[in-house]
């Protein structure tokens, strides 16, 4: 059976991403993040995307972010539940694109991003949670008291690229992750047309254990590898 | 360390980002206390040393952080499952505004045009019991113990416990209970520092540390 197409170099591996593509970003507070997939695409300058990711408030201590894409100005509309850092101290390119009307936003509690996420790749066509029932996050959405708990309904999100990190990989795309790298890249992996796992190691197939292996390769379409 | 003694042993806790992760620092050795990060790990443990950090590895504020013997790691589909699912027991929050009623606002002030929600909305409502962590009144001197939250709302109905500087206040059907008041503090400084009215406990305490 053949292997996933294996890059080494990350512009060859998103070559095809056109301008206006809906992408999605893995990683959470600067761990986990596809970094030479993100500044691949910065290179590119590909634009008008739509960008799916939990956090683009930039600044993990130097770490690439998915807000290298919003300071270059490729992104047209970002969802995410964590957009601006805590501290009110600095503007961020964000902050200014979205006061300028250059930019839309839609903010997502970050469990409901995570669902939404999950359930395009499952095949879920909605589904009603509580969080944030009662709250501005229920606006223009349908309430439905569901066993006595008031609960709102939320649709999937689904992408045409998702651009996720791994530890490791196998040459059938199997993937397993380190520590809380892990975030949002595994049911990102699920939820795209097209998965692209940049990882730090490609290993031999069956090398990996079955038990741990976290995505299993059919969701993962193409690899970037930095060693192997 | 007021909050600390009201996690029990072998409960399941998150912890907010800010003043809440301090709370980790005062659970005595005797108890074993699991807290939950929205990063994806169930085991957090103490903060590392600058040399054992490991860039792979933080809490919600990007924090470094350790795990311990026995932790897991879960993807942001399970860690969220298991806030919403109920399973957490406790979680303490910081707060803008809580209301009479239990309702928190602790995410955006008015005014700023862009915040973050990050996995608060889930968390206030996931979580089986909601203490609030905060000033009890804000720089200013405003009061942050309101009627009604004219902040934007984390959640609804859910705050528990409120716990500030001056006093520990419980979210009840029948109104807010005064059951702890600080060193130095009346129950009458503290209603006057608080817009709803409050009900003196019977057992109206000091805080003890």
């Amino acid at each position: 059976m053949a292997g996933r197409p294996v890059y080494h170099d990350p512009l060859e591996a998103i070559a095809d991403i056109p301008d206006g593509a809906v992408i999605m970003t893995g990683g959470f507070a600067g761990r986990g993040v596809p970094a030479r997939l993100i500044l691949a695409l910065r290179e590119r300058g590909v634009k008008g995307l739509t960008l799916i990711t939990n956090d683009t408030s930039g600044g993990w201590g130097g770490r690439v972010d998915a807000s290298y894409l919003i300071e270059t100005r490729q992104v047209k509309k970002v969802i995410a539940s964590w957009p601006v850092p805590a501290s009110t101290a600095m503007i961020t390119p964000l902050e200014q694109q979205l006061l300028a009307g250059e930019l839309e936003m839609e903010l997502v509690p970050q469990g409901t991003l995570a669902e939404r996420i999950r359930a395009a790749g499952a095949g879920i066509g909605a589904f009603f949670t509580p969080t944030g029932a009662g709250t501005s996050f229920a606006q223009g959405k349908e309430v439905r008291t569901i066993n006595g708990v008031e609960q709102i309904l939320e649709y999937p999100l689904a992408a045409d690229y998702a651009l996720i990190h791994a530890y490791r990989a196998d040459a059938y795309g199997n993937l397993v992750y380190r520590r809380t790298a892990r975030n949002f890249n595994p049911p990102m992996a699920t939820a795209a047309r097209v998965t692209i796992a940049e990882v730090e190691e490609l290993v031999p197939v069956g090398s990996l254990d079955p038990e741990s292996i976290v995505t299993p390769g059919i969701y993962v379409h193409r690899l970037v590898v930095k060693r192997g | 360390m007021r909050i600390a003694r009201e996690l029990p042993d072998g409960a399941y806790v998150n912890l907010g980002i800010g003043q809440p992760t301090l709370v980790a620092n005062y659970v005595p050795p005797e108890k074993q206390v699991f807290f939950h990060a929205e990063s994806g790990v169930i085991g957090v443990g103490p903060m590392p040393e600058p040399e054992n950090e490991d860039p792979d590895l933080s809490n919600a504020g990007g924090q470094p952080i350790t795990i311990i013997p026995g932790a897991a790691f879960t993807s942001h589909v399970d860690t969220f499952a298991m806030v919403r699912g109920r399973h957490l027991d406790i979680a303490v929050l910081g707060g803008l505004q809580v209301s009479e009623k239990g309702d928190l606002a602790n995410w955006i002030r008015p005014g700023r045009k862009v915040g973050g929600i990050g996995g608060a909305a889930d968390i206030a409502r996931g979580a089986k019991r909601i203490y609030v962590m905060m000033d009890h009144i804000t720089k200013d001197s405003e009061r942050k113990i309101v009627n009604r939250c004219s902040y934007p709302l984390t959640a609804t109905g859910v705050v528990h416990t409120v716990f500030t500087d001056l006093a520990v206040i419980l979210v009840t059907p029948e109104g807010l209970v005064l059951q702890e008041v600080a060193p130095g503090w009346s129950a009458e400084e503290v209603q006057a520092l608080t817009e709803p009215r409050l009900i003196v406990s019977r057992e109206l305490q000091e805080i003890r540390l």
